[in-house]
């Protein structure tokens, strides 16, 4: 029987409104999802107003500003604060994104609403369970595998050759394409999703590998990498600018070039 | 106080820590056949290795001829002769090996025509020992550290390694001055957990966020080193903090060394490329330490630019196009977030940031941690390993190399693994662990997370890097040394007024970063109070009131202990080596330090 309400317990409720310290009056309003699994309860969405001038550009500063000024209990996962360890991926103003990289200027609308990735169980506030998204990364293997002899120096690799990995080896893990397909959201359990199956192609075509055929049997299953159905939210979303979309239509073509 | 139960582990290994050096610590002792666990804050790849850019030193010769006696040289030198030299030859020769052994597990370097793994110039590497800038530095674009991590990532997912993620670790277990093991805080469900071990090895990196602008990301707080210390046992050399010359003016993102090594180069307000006055012979590519002495003395002479004359230019925009999009895509586009800059058309504001902290866990070449005990400055302490940023083997000495860093980590890394299978019996049986040991662990915590005070965490934190970034920067003068330890004093006594205001145990992240703090604040704390003692300067420490390098007094390592009641720091020496590895190479003695 489909489910097309949320669970009872899913249900975001009205929170809390913290005016801003010192009462600024140049402020943007930040809408924020949370959720404290040692109180128990729904989740709710809390309103900071952030005084402008006191903040950097980006969500994350907003969100260490009130950590650090107004809420000391707002959880948030982040490292870098540069966009290249994927730390801070979440959804903002509707779309997945990394906070760090992304202005709270540019989000539409009145208050800056900010939740964590979609369809993923909530440890607490912003803070998503990622490990089945990890668990799906470690089943494509993600490691060079040869059997001809290792040579004394490195293996050649053509400029060309190389060129292959570009577009695929930047991939930080940030989860932002996979939470964002519809796919994922539906059949999460068996189908990789973009992150995943662009890693699996990034084996696929580096040219020092060489269990191409291997790799390849392994998405023989109507789940593994045929659940995508070109939706393409993972393309709009990257915040590398990366295509996993693209990759994931290089393996199909990769699976077909070999039956024919 | 509220009963806390630990979940016990037992593992012949424990690895603190999964960026590049506990990665490669942690691959290694599996492959010995020992039982390893590898704990770690952050999921791996988020570790801060991830962020380095420039690339990872070896003398391979790809570009032209190479010798490792002229990367020991050029480190040695650029150590401003307090590295190791019996450490350093380990390194350099080991080098070459470690960077094939990467590529084997399948990094993306960048490519030569030939095929071989691309390699550019870097600061302070050299030819002929010192002739001219060599293209030693191999990287995958500007994103060789990610290229790595993420490598070596996979690879760990091949191998027996058992990895906690999301797990803070809390305290060192010693016993009768050995370690037996850690204590360690889980985040996702909050309970806590024992991890016995014959070896644990701290790889949890450096602490740059002592300061208020660094590189460094949020999570770079030394835990390492404010376990080891409330341990009571010495760091070395924390007088030694790295500031990178390019920062971006602002957010303190990193630009690398690389942007230079490609032909990038810096000017001041009248548009001069000031480095060719203060290192004739390779410019730009001076060490890091001199470039941002240099950046420094421009601004505070007039020839800063900007409104408010406080920054430097780095100019990337007469290079080719294609060459900045194949080799240095990534800081194109962090110029283009961070300071709204066409790295075509424009130069990028730059400023010296804290980077790297040269100081740490002292230990020998086998990566064992190593104290002063009585007269003997090299007593190993049994079942402590510390390897990358929070060791301190020597190799940087007081200034560190680019690229430097991700050949320490991978090569000393490995060193760790294969001591660990030289002195541990896969199995062996360990002693139980005791609520004796732990109880001081588990009461730290329980103070911090009940800690009603009226100052909360995030203003003590301000504070402490406010006094960092003024009183202990580039330059120092006795006078703004002993400032910053009465300040720090001061704040330390304050953190008994701490305020937290989360009282759960599940991903409590303002406890976290309450601990974090006060691993940062007992860094910071050694830092001032190392520097304030050493009278004299040599690498990044440079002190306006004592410019010479002082080799008859000051050719020695610094050890500080740390009281934890008092905040008191003693501080005492241990020698440099000044002897190599082997025969196939003399100690370099030192001279004067041009470029």
């Amino acid at each position: 029987m489909a489910e097309l309400a949320l669970p009872k317990n899913s249900v975001v409720k009205a929170g809390k409104h913290w005016p801003a310290p010192g009462g600024a009056k140049a402020v943007k309003s930040f809408r924020i999802y949370r959720y404290d699994p040692e109180a128990g309860g729904n989740p709710r969405w809390d309103t900071y107003d952030v005084p402008v001038d006191a903040v950097g550009p980006m969500v994350l500063d907003a969100l260490i500003y009130i950590k650090n000024t107004i809420d000391p209990t707002l959880a948030f996962r982040r490292s870098c604060r540069e966009g290249v360890c994927g730390s801070c991926a979440m959804n903002i103003g509707g779309r997945n994104t990394l906070a760090c990289t992304h202005g709270w200027a540019e989000v539409p609308g009145k208050a800056v609403q900010i939740s964590p990735l979609p369809h993923m169980a909530v440890v607490k506030d912003l803070i998503p369970d990622l490990t089945i998204f990890y668990a799906q990364y470690a089943s494509i293997e993600p490691w060079l595998h040869t059997t001809t002899p290792e040579p004394a120096n490195e293996w050649k690799q053509s400029e060309s050759d190389r060129e292959k990995l570009d577009g695929l080896y930047e991939c930080i893990l940030c989860a932002c394409c996979s939470t964002s397909c519809p796919s994922y959201w539906w059949n999460g359990d068996r189908y990789l999703g973009p992150a995943a199956l662009l890693h699996a192609y990034r084996w696929l075509i580096d040219s020092r590998d060489e269990a191409t055929g291997e790799r390849l049997d392994a998405l023989e299953d109507p789940f593994k990498l045929y659940r995508c159905h070109t939706i393409m939210n993972c393309a709009q979303v990257c915040p590398k600018g990366l295509n996993p979309a693209k990759a994931i239509a290089e393996v199909k073509k990769m699976m077909v070039d070999r039956v024919i | 106080m509220a009963a806390y139960e630990f979940i016990d582990h037992t593992f012949d290994v424990v690895v603190v820590g999964a960026g590049g050096s506990g990665l490669r610590a942690a691959l290694g002792a599996a492959e010995k056949g020992l039982k390893t666990a590898c704990i770690t804050k952050v999921f791996p790849t988020r570790s801060h290795t991830v962020a380095a850019q420039g690339g990872i030193s070896a003398s391979l010769g790809n570009m032209g001829k190479d010798d490792w006696r002229w990367h020991m040289y050029d480190t040695v030198k650029g150590s401003d002769w307090l590295g190791d030299q019996d450490s350093i030859e380990y390194m350099v020769r080991n080098a070459p090996a470690a960077v094939y052994e990467l590529e084997h597990w399948g990094v993306p370097f960048s490519r030569t025509p030939e095929g071989k793994i691309y390699q550019r110039a870097f600061g302070g590497m050299t030819s002929n020992y010192g002739e001219a800038p060599i293209q030693r530095t191999c990287a995958a674009a500007d994103r060789t550290g990610h290229a790595m991590l993420h490598t070596m990532y996979g690879q760990s997912l091949s191998k027996s390694v058992e990895f906690f993620i999301e797990y803070f670790a809390l305290d060192l277990i010693m016993e009768n001055g050995v370690c037996v093991g850690i204590t360690a805080w889980k985040l996702d469900d909050g309970t806590l957990h024992r991890f016995r071990a014959q070896a644990t090895v701290l790889a949890t990196g450096g602490y740059g966020r002592a300061y208020f602008s660094a590189t460094s990301a949020h999570t770079c707080t030394g835990d390492g080193g404010g376990m080891a210390l409330r341990a009571g046992l010495p760091l070395q050399d924390m007088e030694f903090v790295q500031f990178h010359p390019t920062g971006i003016y602002g957010s303190g993102c990193l630009i690398t060394e690389g942007s230079r090594g490609e032909g990038g180069y810096l000017t001041n307000s009248e548009g001069e490329r000031f480095m060719e006055r203060y290192a004739p012979t390779v410019k730009d590519l001076a060490p890091r330490d001199m470039v941002s002495r240099a950046m420094t003395l421009e601004i505070r002479e007039g020839r800063g630019v900007g409104p408010k004359k406080d920054h430097i230019f780095l100019h990337l925009d007469h290079l080719d196009p294609k060459i900045l999009a194949e080799r240095l895509p990534g800081i194109s586009e962090t110029a283009r977030i961070f300071a709204g800059v066409d790295v075509t058309k424009q130069p990028i504001p730059v400023i010296p940031t804290v980077h790297y902290n040269m100081g740490g866990l002292q230990t020998n070449y086998h990566g064992e941690v190593v104290t002063l005990k009585g007269k003997e400055p090299d007593s190993v302490v049994p079942g402590l390993f510390a390897v990358g940023e929070a060791a301190c083997v020597s190799v940087h000495g007081s200034n560190r190399l680019g690229s430097n860093s991700l050949i320490d980590l991978v090569v000393f890394g490995r060193a760790v693994g294969l001591r660990l299978g030289e002195i541990l019996k896969p199995g062996a049986s360990q002693p139980e662990l005791t609520a004796a040991q732990t109880d001081p662990h588990v009461a730290r915590l329980d103070r911090f997370r009940n800690a009603d005070g009226s100052t909360p965490t995030a203003e003590l934190r301000a504070e402490m890097q406010a006094i960092m970034q003024e009183d202990a920067a580039v330059y120092r003068t006795g006078e703004s040394l002993q400032n910053g330890c009465n300040r720090l004093q001061a704040l330390w006594q304050k953190k008994s007024d701490i305020k937290v205001s989360d009282r759960g145990l599940v991903w409590n992240t303002d406890l976290m970063e309450t601990l974090e703090f006060e691993n940062l604040i007992a860094q910071a704390v050694v830092t001032v109070e190392s520097g304030n003692n050493r009278t004299e300067s040599r690498g990044a420490h440079a002190r306006e009131d004592f410019p010479d390098r002082d080799d008859k007094t000051w050719m020695k390592h610094t050890l500080a202990y740390l009281d934890q009641t008092t905040g008191k720091v003693k501080v005492d020496y241990r020698p440099v080596h000044n002897y190599t590895m082997s025969k196939d190479i003399d100690y370099i003695p030192p001279k004067s330090r041009v470029y």
